[in-house]
């Protein structure tokens, strides 16, 4: 492994969607947003519904990740998350259907739907973040 | 003897019954091509997550959570995982033999024994020998997804936790190629205490929240994959299963169109035979 990079591997139920060596990454853990760079110390902690970027060189790349864990070692960042996408995978228009349903249930559901229609609504409109960001480069 | 009319209504029935088996054939070879991918796709998260797991154990102290805690054994719940549908060769009765062998030694042993099922295969014959199941799945091989080893294990750790099961058997099909499937029983719960792996170093990781929470997070987590692992498994054994059973069924098929044919051919000749005999005979009997 080149000196002073780090291996980022995300990983999901549905197959492996990064696996490549890059200059620092910055997550969404349940705690709060963290940096990584290359010598962090051991760490694992559990992340949310959020954005996860890293930096190659000059170029930084952006991801979707719904719910995992994150581990950390001296040159190594391992993502385990439930689902994850590139943010040139995530489809613009099906997060922002997603959004208007999810919204809509969440005016008539009691308490029992309520939760999942809010998870629901947070990972469309961090998908559509997401994805706004991308275009906007 | 049969009459070339017979015979040939035979044949034809035959060979519509080739027909059907070979057409099953190839739908059960691109049903297993793609619950074989998904299978590949899922080692990676399934290694990784061991991975993660033996870290932290090599790295934890002491502290043991309760789905990793052995009680005494009293109550041990056999889970049998089937498919719903048939027509897959031996592969339901392996798995059931194989269950029901368990269940009685488990049983001999003065352990009580409790039952649940997955699969309309295991469902109906358990119902059928009117064994009580504690719980039943059924509908959802073929379209497996997370959520339904979610559902699994999420029912399987309540019971667990409310010390109603000291330990759980999954029963099911592991897939080793296309010709070979195995009967594992693999222990569920309580998880096999982690060792650590020992060539890698013994981290001390910082933990954020807490170290307890992450487990209390990763270990039912650990459960589903595990069932998942399992569901996609039994899904790519059933329908390679299911492949050379059809396979099989369709070379009979064919062997006996051929020997059919045969048979038809040699009455054929013989009637011909008859008929020229018959003609020679009556222009004999005319010279005469």
């Amino acid at each position: 492994m080149a000196e002073g990079k780090l291996l980022l591997e995300i990983v999901t139920p549905q197959g492996l969607v990064f696996s490549q060596e890059v200059d620092e990454v910055t997550a969404s853990g349940t705690e709060g947003e963290f940096g990584i760079l290359p010598g962090h110390v051991p760490f694992v902690t559990t992340l949310k519904i959020g954005m996860l970027s890293c930096k190659v060189g000059s170029e930084t790349k952006y991801f979707f990740v719904n719910w995992g864990y994150a581990e950390v070692s001296h040159e190594k960042v391992l993502i385990l998350a439930d689902s994850a996408e590139k943010s040139d995978e995530i489809d613009y228009e099906r997060a922002k259907a997603a959004m208007e349903r999810a919204e809509q249930r969440m005016k008539q559901a009691e308490n029992i739907d309520f939760k999942r229609a809010e998870a629901a609504v947070e990972r469309a409109v961090t998908r559509i973040q997401i994805a706004e960001l991308k275009r906007l480069k | 003897m049969a009459t070339l009319r017979d015979i040939k209504r035979r044949i034809k029935a035959v060979q519509s019954t080739s027909k059907i088996t070979k057409a099953m054939k190839m739908v059960a070879a691109s049903k297993f091509r793609r619950a074989q991918q998904r299978m590949f796709e899922m080692r990676p998260y399934a290694d990784r997550m061991n991975a993660i797991l033996s870290g932290l154990a090599g790295s934890s102290e002491g502290e043991v959570h309760p789905l990793l805690a052995v009680r005494p054994r009293r109550t041990v719940e056999v889970l049998v995982l089937t498919s719903d549908r048939g027509l897959c060769g031996a592969f339901n009765a392996n798995i059931l033999k194989a269950a029901t062998k368990h269940i009685d030694e488990l049983k001999g042993e003065g352990f009580e024994v409790r039952i649940s099922s997955i699969g309309r295969k295991a469902v109906d014959y358990f119902k059928r020998r009117e064994i009580p199941q504690r719980k039943s799945w059924s509908g959802i091989s073929g379209k497996i997804s997370y959520s339904n080893a979610r559902e699994i294990a999420g029912d399987i750790i309540e019971n667990y936790t409310n010390e109603e099961i000291d330990e759980i058997i999954l029963v099911y099909n592991e897939f080793k190629s296309v010709v070979a499937q195995r009967v594992v029983m693999a222990r569920i719960l309580p998880l096999a205490p982690i060792a650590a792996a020992e060539e890698m170093p013994v981290y001390n990781f910082i933990y954020e929240p807490s170290m307890k929470e992450i487990f209390n997070d990763l270990l039912p987590k650990n459960v589903e994959v595990q069932i998942f692992r399992a569901l996609l498994e039994s899904q790519a054994s059933e329908e390679a299963a299911r492949m050379s059973a059809m396979e099989n069924a369709t070379k009979a098929a064919n062997e006996m169109i051929d020997s059919l044919s045969l048979q038809y051919n040699k009455a054929r000749q013989a009637t011909i035979t008859k008929e020229l005999m018959d003609i020679v005979g009556g222009v004999e009997a005319l010279k005469g």
